[in-house]
Formats: structure tokens, C-alpha cells, sequence
């Protein structure tokens, strides 16, 4: 990988904080954008914009192409169908669909729902919501002390009763990278289908559906360098046929009449309104842009940049890391706290050295509680970012630690 | 302005106050949900002026250097003075906070001002 032909594609990271460079470490709860990306949108309001599917003229029509030509490209990424790829405003809009749609073809009072202590709140408060209202029980995979899954208690807990088993491909706060294949493969011997919430796995590593072994699978545009607003819900073709759609209302109907409708095929069911047909656009430029550098390039720079954090992290005796300490079995990011200082502290002391890392409960606090802290901070990493980057990071943490304890 | 002023990091390191009172006539409390920052205030009132103040809580550098200067801020004060007292007030002793964290810092004034039934 060339770093700095990399970097030069994000403007962003020329900016200047308090007179050092810019270096943004966390890329994990949004990424930066390369040129190609925001030209991308540019270029389609620029030369190409108008509505799709329903313009007989060529400009809609050259919409229409591009909007669906986005899709098949995101397929091809996933090793999957388009007719399998269904555009939504992000992960939370399609994990609330998948929930939302499971509950109505599935779930019936008694049933159960698995999902696991480390999820995001996106991959656990559907699955509350849909249990309450179907009178099912959810019940949450257990994680060992070094922060894997708990798979004997996987096992205790799947049942004949079980209908969905709800994960996250790789954690956002504990990094750990969960072992979909032998799940699914379980999960489908009691009938449970198995959805992914693949929203920090999708933009660091090879992912093929098929491999995978997952069902239904979740992921966001902007955390692998695409623009905010569009999402992807992918499912088997089977689940989708059978789902009814969510939102109602323009390009998601067949025939209408005053007194009902009948619905469109996957994946047009699941598209109300006016989609993301821009943001579709500039997905489909940031898909590219990944395989021009290649997913297992990204991967090996990702777990490169984690080891050493770890490392550094794990030799400071007054830091406290969360989650596995292999890299290999880890995400592109760390979660640790400074002994007795608070996160946000030590967010803002390096933000005062302009650099940004997360502090916070990330969206997951039944974790944080699990793990007995109110919050953590986290750094995490991607194709931009670079070695010197994160000594810098360290010996930040250093001042840090000077600086208050 | 630095992020941590001299007088953050000191009443950090040596808080003011903290702790309970045994029979306090006001208490407020005020969390922080989002980064578990949580603060106490116990004030003893007679004819009006606050007699004693103590606080209690955790969280970060901020939020507790504000809350044990502001102890020292409001003892000996009329109730009736401190519920005009303005944010301004506990930003410019703290030395000025930077605007991504007023909201720490203000943290113990919220609960003081839920002590005083506003």
C-alpha cells in the first residue's frame, strides 16, 4: 500500500488542529472521504441527476442506470445478487427492517431471539422492540472475560424456540471479530436465521456473504468511505420475498387502488420514496476505490496499526485495554481506559494535540456495564492512517497521564 | 485557554468540601448519562443563606473541579442570590472551559440549581 498516495486522496487530512497535523482515529464511528467519492456525488448532481425509475427521458433513464449499477457493483463486493441488495439509510434503518419484517413472518409469543452482550445499541433495541410487541423472550449471548463469545453458553442458550439469532460481525468497542461461520452453522440446525451487523467488518475486511453464512447482513455507507445517508441491507432472497415491506408509499407498489395495493419485487419493496440515489452513486465510487487497493491489503494495514497499539497500550501500566489482545481475532480498533482518569479527559488533552479519538459508552452500555466502567475511550484505524500516526497517539497518552493523574 | 487551568487541576487533586452533611435542607443531584458523570450537592440553609455544602459524585477532571469550586462559590450566599447565579459565574472562576466541554462543567451548577427547587 502507498500511504502517502492514499493520504493525498482525503483532503480532510490536510487540515491542521492547533497547529499539528490533523491525525483522525476514529474511523470507526465515521471515515474520512477520498476525492473520488465526493466527485462522485458531485459529478451525479453536476451531469446526471433526476429521479429514477419512474423518468421515460434519458436523464432519468441514465439515473436509473447508475443508481442500479451502484447496486450491482455493492453486490458483486458481497459476493451477492442484487436483487438481494436493498438500499437503506444506514445499519439502524436496516437492522429496524430486518427485526421489523422477522417479527411479522416469524415470531410468534414464546419464541426467542439471541443476541449477544457486545452488541450496539442498533443490534439490540429492534430486537426489544419486536419481542415486546410479539410477546417473544431476547436473551443475550454471554462474552468470556478475554471478550469472545461465550460458546458454551451459545449452545445452553439455542433452543428449538429460538427464531434469530442477532450478532455483530466485529465489535465496535471490544474489536473482537466473532466467529459467524460456526454460529450460522448452528443457528441453522434449530431453524434460527442469523443477521450480521457487519457495520465494522464490511469496511475493513474481505466479507463474502456466501462465506459468511449469514442470512441477513447490515452495513453503512459512510464507515468505509462512502457519504452518510445510505446504508445496505442484504438478505437471502427467500427472506426477502416473504417480508412485507416496512415503509409504504411512491415506487415500492405494483398496482394501487383506493382500497389497497399489491407490492413490488425485492429490492424495490424496501425502497419507499425517493432513495439515496447520489449517496448510491458515491458508494458504489468507494467500493471501487477499496477493491482498487484491495480488502486484504486494508486488512493486513488495519491489524499492522492495532498490533502496535496494543503493544504500546498493553506496555503502559496505567492503561486498561478492553477486549482480546490477538490482533489477528480483533477489528481495526482499541478500547482502553487510563487508570482513574476519566475518557473525556483524555479525549480532550489529545484533541488539544489534534488528535481525535472516541470517548464514551460507543453505543453499547449494557457492555460498558458488563464491563463495569461507565465509558471507555477508543481509537480505531484505517487505510489512511499510518505507524507514525499512532506513536504519536501513544506518547500523547503519555502527557495525558502526566498531565492529570 | 488551556483545557485544564491551574485551578481545574488543583481543585481535582484537592477537592473542596466533598462528602455528605449530616442533615442537609437541600440536596440536588444531576447526572450525565452519556459519560457517567454524576454530581451531588448538600447545602444546610438558615434564614435563607447557605450555611454548609458538601458534594459528592465522580466523573471527569471537569465536572469535579466545577463542582468543588462551586461549593466554595455559593457558601455563605442568600438562596435568593444563588438562584440568579449565571453560568458566566463558575465558567470565569474555573479560568474558562473550552466550549466542547461547558457541558461537564456545568454539570454542578444544573444540580445546584435542582437543589434550589428551579
Amino acid at each position: 500500500m502507498d500511504l502517502a498516495r492514499i493520504r493525498a486522496d482525503f483532503p480532510i487530512l490536510a487540515r491542521r488542529e492547533n497547529g499539528r497535523p490533523l491525525i483522525y482515529l476514529d474511523s470507526a464511528a465515521t471515515s474520512q472521504k477520498p476525492v473520488p467519492v465526493i466527485e462522485a456525488e458531485a459529478r451525479f448532481y453536476r451531469e446526471r441527476n433526476a429521479n429514477v425509475r419512474r423518468g421515460i427521458y434519458l436523464l432519468a433513464h441514465e439515473a436509473t442506470e447508475l443508481y442500479e449499477g451502484a447496486r450491482r457493483r455493492i453486490a458483486a463486493f458481497l459476493g451477492a445478487r442484487p436483487e438481494e441488495v436493498v438500499f437503506t439509510r444506514g445499519t439502524t434503518e436496516a437492522l429496524n427492517l430486518a427485526a421489523w419484517a422477522l417479527g411479522e413472518t416469524r415470531l410468534a409469543p414464546g419464541d426467542r431471539i439471541l443476541v449477544t452482550e457486545m452488541e450496539h445499541h442498533a443490534n439490540l433495541l429492534p430486537w426489544q422492540e419486536v419481542t415486546r410487541r410479539r410477546g417473544a423472550e431476547l436473551r443475550a449471548i454471554p462474552i468470556t472475560p478475554e471478550g469472545h463469545l461465550d460458546l458454551g453458553a451459545f449452545r445452553r442458550l439455542l433452543d428449538g424456540r429460538t427464531r434469530v439469532v442477532a450478532l455483530a460481525h466485529a465489535s465496535n468497542v471490544l474489536g473482537t471479530i466473532n466467529p459467524v461461520p460456526a454460529i450460522a452453522e448452528e443457528a441453522h440446525r434449530v431453524g434460527a436465521v442469523v443477521v450480521v451487523d457487519a457495520a465494522q467488518s464490511v469496511p475493513h475486511m474481505p466479507v463474502d456473504v456466501g462465506e459468511l453464512g449469514a442470512d441477513v447482513l447490515a452495513f453503512s455507507g459512510h464507515k468505509m468511505l462512502g457519504p452518510t445517508g445510505i446504508g445496505v441491507l442484504w438478505a437471502q432472497a427467500e427472506l426477502l420475498e416473504a417480508w412485507p415491506p416496512l415503509l409504504t408509499g411512491g415506487e415500492m407498489v405494483r398496482e394501487v387502488w383506493l382500497e389497497g395495493a399489491t407490492w413490488a419485487d425485492p429490492p424495490a419493496r424496501f425502497e419507499a420514496g425517493t432513495p439515496p440515489i447520489a449517496q448510491a452513486v458515491a458508494l458504489a465510487a468507494a467500493v471501487e476505490y477499496l477493491e482498487g487497493i484491495g480488502m486484504e491489503a486494508i486488512r493486513a494495514h488495519g491489524e499492522a496499526l492495532t498490533a502496535l497499539a496494543l503493544e504500546g497500550l498493553l506496555a503502559r501500566p496505567f492503561a486498561e485495554v478492553y477486549g482480546p489482545r490477538d490482533p489477528r481475532a480483533r477489528g481495526a480498533l482499541v478500547a482502553f481506559n487510563l487508570k482513574g482518569l476519566h475518557p473525556h479527559d483524555v479525549a480532550t488533552l489529545l484533541d488539544q494535540e489534534g488528535i481525535c479519538i472516541r470517548a464514551g459508552h460507543h453505543c453499547a452500555q449494557p457492555l460498558h456495564r458488563k464491563l463495569g466502567i461507565p465509558a471507555s475511550c477508543r481509537a480505531s484505524f484505517y487505510l489512511y492512517n499510518t505507524r507514525e500516526e499512532v506513536e504519536a497517539f501513544l506518547a500523547a497518552l503519555d502527557r495525558a497521564w502526566e498531565a492529570l493523574r | 485557554m488551556s483545557p485544564y487551568e491551574e485551578v481545574i487541576l488543583e481543585h481535582w487533586r484537592n477537592p473542596r468540601n466533598r462528602g455528605r452533611l449530616d442533615k442537609p435542607d437541600l440536596v440536588g443531584v444531576e447526572v450525565n448519562p452519556l459519560c457517567g458523570d454524576a454530581v451531588r450537592l448538600e447545602l444546610q440553609v438558615a434564614e435563607g443563606r447557605v450555611t454548609d455544602v458538601r458534594f459528592d459524585g465522580q466523573g471527569c477532571a471537569i465536572s469535579q473541579a466545577a463542582a468543588s469550586l462551586l461549593t466554595e462559590l455559593i457558601r455563605g450566599r442568600t438562596v435568593a442570590e444563588l438562584r440568579e447565579m449565571r453560568d458566566e459565574e463558575l465558567l470565569s472562576a474555573l479560568g474558562g472551559v473550552i466550549p466542547t466541554r461547558r457541558n461537564c462543567a456545568l454539570l454542578p451548577l444544573r444540580a445546584l440549581r435542582r437543589a434550589l427547587g428551579g
